[in-house]
């Protein structure tokens, strides 16, 4: 079966700089699929290259069997990705309603969207007392909440989340890996950037190292959570384990 | 109490203020998209009111007709200015756009003038001028007709933001393009909407004016503009509701000023009012108590290039060859070469303020009016000899320059160059109104010509030979601290203002010490001309120069003194060659300034 997403030995530059060397991924439909690395190891430019925000050199990016590489960043979204971005963005004078439906922004049918939005809000019931609320005065965990609701809305197939427990206390951090595997278990695929190797695998089915720009590590979550280089690499290394 | 002329002097505030906000929030719109100020805002305005002119003189439209024509047309216009002038010029830094819509409104405007001749016209009013008395005062069907459009837009602009799809993706992608993108949104198809959309309202206020002063002309872009700009400014960078406040109180202030103390003072109070607003509460009036500020905007337009090493023997060769030149004896060249030299001591002044310390200065020529004022009064009132007078003009020009600009100097990006446009338009206000000093609008008639050790500078040769080794003099002075610890300071800041100040670089030192420098080249600069002309008045160095003097300096390569000075000659030298294309000149500027910022940024020789 084809994957739902597919990244073929991509080469990407920011300026003279080369950022991919041969970069080969895939997500499988249905999966949560996390690619870990430490700074400038060109996690988030992935991230970048599947949403069109940044054109590679060479390789393809294939979605539902389609080449999608070099597309322009709102055609890619209708065609069923949805982001969650680094840092959220979420639009901050907007209110939370607002940030919600304009996560469905890419779809026609009104009364549907409507359905959803109830839908969502059982999923984030927190954020339902919240939804006239300008954004930006939201807690970190609450916008990291309408973050991952605002790209729910527009029913696509696979998510982009990149690190999406960066800067959150650790009550939220669980709150928020719980979330992403019920999402998940609705049938949605997810495609996740993270530092935080131990907390991503352990939800994840399928999980990718990068290191520098090249995979170094691939395989399912299990085996790399025992993985001891990824404990060298990631959880303090011996004196951890 | 005399309350009757106070009423109407309150309509036709709130009537004109009116005008004002429909411009204001267009401009509010724009910038809040696509993070620009619209220079060319005023000339779709003027577009509007001749769209308006002509179908109403060539078509006998009724008015809903002319409204709709000019709400179309100028919405396509809007469209076309952001697709062919300015999309392409996404993720550059933020002073490039708003220097190519500087170079869209001298397109529009030259153009306009071609087509409909520069001469005003009669936009009569379609409504006739039936007035109704109320209270001790009356109110016209026009101002009625204005203020419903004013309050009917309002709404429905409103209803649009709020409610619409697209008027959310806009309101979206004011807040975060990148966000909004990855929603979905056709961010670019946003931008175009939001041009047609403010044009079109800007157009409208055109043709209303034009109706309400029963009087269009092609001059009337760069007013317009800058009482936009002013009323976006009090209600908030980007404000869409403060905007209109914005404009109400801009045309309140106006109308009881000119009631208080007469018409001529009527833009100084708008400006007057600017400056206060940029120091006092750069935010606006109207923002929300604990909102955070609109984002700095930093970035000058220097892009990062390698200068054209010029070998030092072809520098030398050329001011050999220019020194020799008057031998040949050819009294035009060296007439339009001195013409040229006296620009680019101009251009010198802005190069270093501009492209070396990032100040993108939008008034320059203000410099040289108060140069050419100090020594042309030292010399006619108190008879000093001009050589005397020219180098204290200089100096008079320095102290004063930096005394003005100085509440510029904590400012950054885009509030300098509107900061800088409004001190430029307030000198040369205070020339118009001080009378007693500056013989207002009579101007100063009669003065000397150039002299050294009391010999006149009469002849062509002589004063090219002046003007010449002046810019040398100059020149080599501003080489010398460029290359000192001064000019490392100063290109600090012009990377990074915040960083340079954490290093303990005091910028408004710094700041003030190129303005200074570059006030004392500029005011040098003005007094020769003034003595070379023998006539100025408040309007010989206009705004309209210092935005030449802009392209001058882009074209020579931002922060380069030998291409200041080529950047001078060459747009001083090239209209006076192509005689033929004078009623063009603004026009060829226009489109200088254009190409260069989307095909060459980095000028001829390079930013240094």
């Amino acid at each position: 079966m084809t994957p739902l997403l597919e990244l073929d030995k991509i080469n990407s530059f920011y300026g003279p700089v080369q950022v991919h060397f041969e970069l080969s991924l895939s997500v499988p439909e249905g999966k949560i699929v996390c690619l870990l690395g430490g700074n400038a190891s060109g996690k988030s430019t992935t991230m970048k290259i599947i949403l069109g925000l940044l054109k590679p050199r060479s390789g393809t990016v294939r979605f539902a069997g389609e080449v999608i590489t070099g597309e322009a960043t709102p055609r890619i979204i209708r065609r069923g990705i949805a982001s969650v971005p680094e840092a959220r963005r979420l639009f901050a004078a907007m209110t939370v309603r607002e940030n919600l439906l304009m996560g469905a922004y890419v779809r026609a049918d009104r009364q549907a969207v409507a359905g959803d939005l109830d839908r969502v809000l059982t999923l984030f019931p927190r954020l339902a007392e919240r939804l006239t609320q300008r954004a930006g005065t939201l807690s970190g965990g609450e916008q990291q909440m309408v973050a991952m609701a605002r790209a729910l809305m527009g029913r696509p197939k696979l998510i982009c989340m990149d690190e999406p427990t960066m800067g959150l206390s650790p009550l939220f951090v669980d709150r928020v890996l719980e979330l992403i595997a019920a999402i998940n278990r609705e049938g949605v695929s997810v495609f996740m950037v993270e530092q935080n190797a131990s907390l991503a695998l352990a939800i994840a089915h399928e999980g990718y190292v990068l290191q520098a720009g090249r995979i170094v590590l691939s395989g399912p979550a299990a085996s790399l959570l025992r993985d001891p280089r990824i404990r060298d690499a990631y959880l303090g290394g011996a004196a951890a384990a | 109490m005399m309350l009757g002329p106070w009423l109407d002097y309150t309509v036709n505030g709130l009537i004109i203020g009116n005008i004002y906000a429909l411009l204001a929030v267009g401009l509010a719109l724009i910038f809040g998209v696509a993070n620009l100020i619209n220079f060319a805002h005023g000339s779709v305005y003027t577009v509007g009111a001749y769209i308006g002119w002509a179908s109403i003189t060539f078509l006998h439209t009724p008015l809903p007709i002319t409204l709709l024509l000019v709400i179309v047309g100028c919405g396509l216009l809007g469209i076309a200015i952001e697709r062919v002038g300015l999309r392409a010029l996404h993720g550059r830094s933020r002073i490039a756009p708003l220097l190519a819509t500087i170079g869209i409104s001298l397109v529009l405007d030259q153009l306009v003038q071609l087509i409909c001749s520069p001469d005003p016209r009669a936009l009569p009013n379609q409504l006739g001028d039936r007035r109704f008395q109320i209270g001790g005062g009356t109110i016209g069907t026009l101002d009625i007709l204005i203020a419903g459009i004013g309050i009917g837009s309002a709404a429905l602009l409103y209803l649009f933001l709020r409610f619409t799809k697209l008027g959310w993706a806009v309101r979206a992608t004011a807040q975060d393009q990148d966000a909004a993108r990855q929603m979905g949104v056709d961010t670019d198809r946003v931008n175009m909407t939001v041009f047609a959309i403010a044009s079109a309202l800007g157009g409208v206020g055109g043709v209303l004016v034009g109706m309400y002063y029963n009087d269009i002309d092609p001059n009337m872009s760069f007013d317009a503009t800058l009482k936009g700009v002013v009323a976006m400014m009090i209600g908030g960078l980007g404000n869409v509701p403060g905007a209109i406040g914005g404009g109400l109180l801009l045309g309140l202030t106006e109308s009881y000023g000119i009631a208080l103390f007469g018409s001529s003072y009527r833009n100084l109070f708008a400006f007057a009012l600017l400056i206060l607003i940029l120091v006092a509460a750069p935010n606006g009036l109207f923002q929300r108590r604990r909102e955070t500020p609109p984002e700095p905007l930093t970035g000058t337009f220097v892009a990062r290039s390698r200068p054209v090493r010029l070998p030092p023997w072809l520098v030398a060769g050329a001011v050999v060859v220019a020194a020799l030149l008057p031998l040949t004896n050819q009294p035009y060249l060296l007439q339009t070469l001195t013409n040229g030299l006296l620009s680019a001591l101009l251009a010198l002044s802005l190069t270093l303020v501009a492209g070396t310390v990032g100040q993108i200065s939008l008034g320059h020529a203000a410099l040289l009016a108060i140069g050419g004022y100090a020594s042309g009064l030292l010399a006619l009132d108190l008879g000093w000899p001009v050589d005397l007078g020219v180098p204290a003009a200089g100096l008079i020009t320095a102290a004063l320059g930096t005394l003005l600009v100085y509440p510029a100097l904590r400012m950054r990006g885009h509030y300098v160059s509107i900061a800088t446009l409004g001190i430029g338009q307030i000198v040369a206000l205070v020339i118009l109104n001080w009378t007693g000093l500056t013989r207002g609008a009579m101007g100063l008639t009669g003065l000397p010509p150039p002299e050294i050790g009391g010999f006149d500078l009469t002849s062509v040769r002589s004063v090219y030979w002046l003007v010449l080794a002046l810019v040398v003099g100059i020149a080599l002075l501003q080489a010398r601290l460029l290359s000192s610890h001064l000019g490392r300071a100063w290109r600090a800041i012009r990377e990074d203002d915040v960083a340079a100040r954490s290093y303990g670089v005091d910028a408004n030192r710094y700041k003030a010490m190129a303005f200074a420098f570059g006030g004392f080249g500029a005011g040098v600069g003005g007094a020769i001309t003034a003595h070379v002309y023998s006539y100025i008045d408040y309007q010989t160095f206009s705004a309209t120069l210092s935005i030449l003097a802009l392209t001058m300096v882009i074209l020579g390569g931002l922060g380069n003194i030998v291409g200041a000075i080529l950047g001078a000659v060459v747009l001083t030298a090239l209209p006076e060659m192509f005689r033929f294309a004078a009623d063009y000149r603004m026009l060829a500027y226009g489109l200088v300034l254009l190409l260069l910022i989307r095909y060459r940024p980095q000028g001829l020789l390079g930013t240094v």
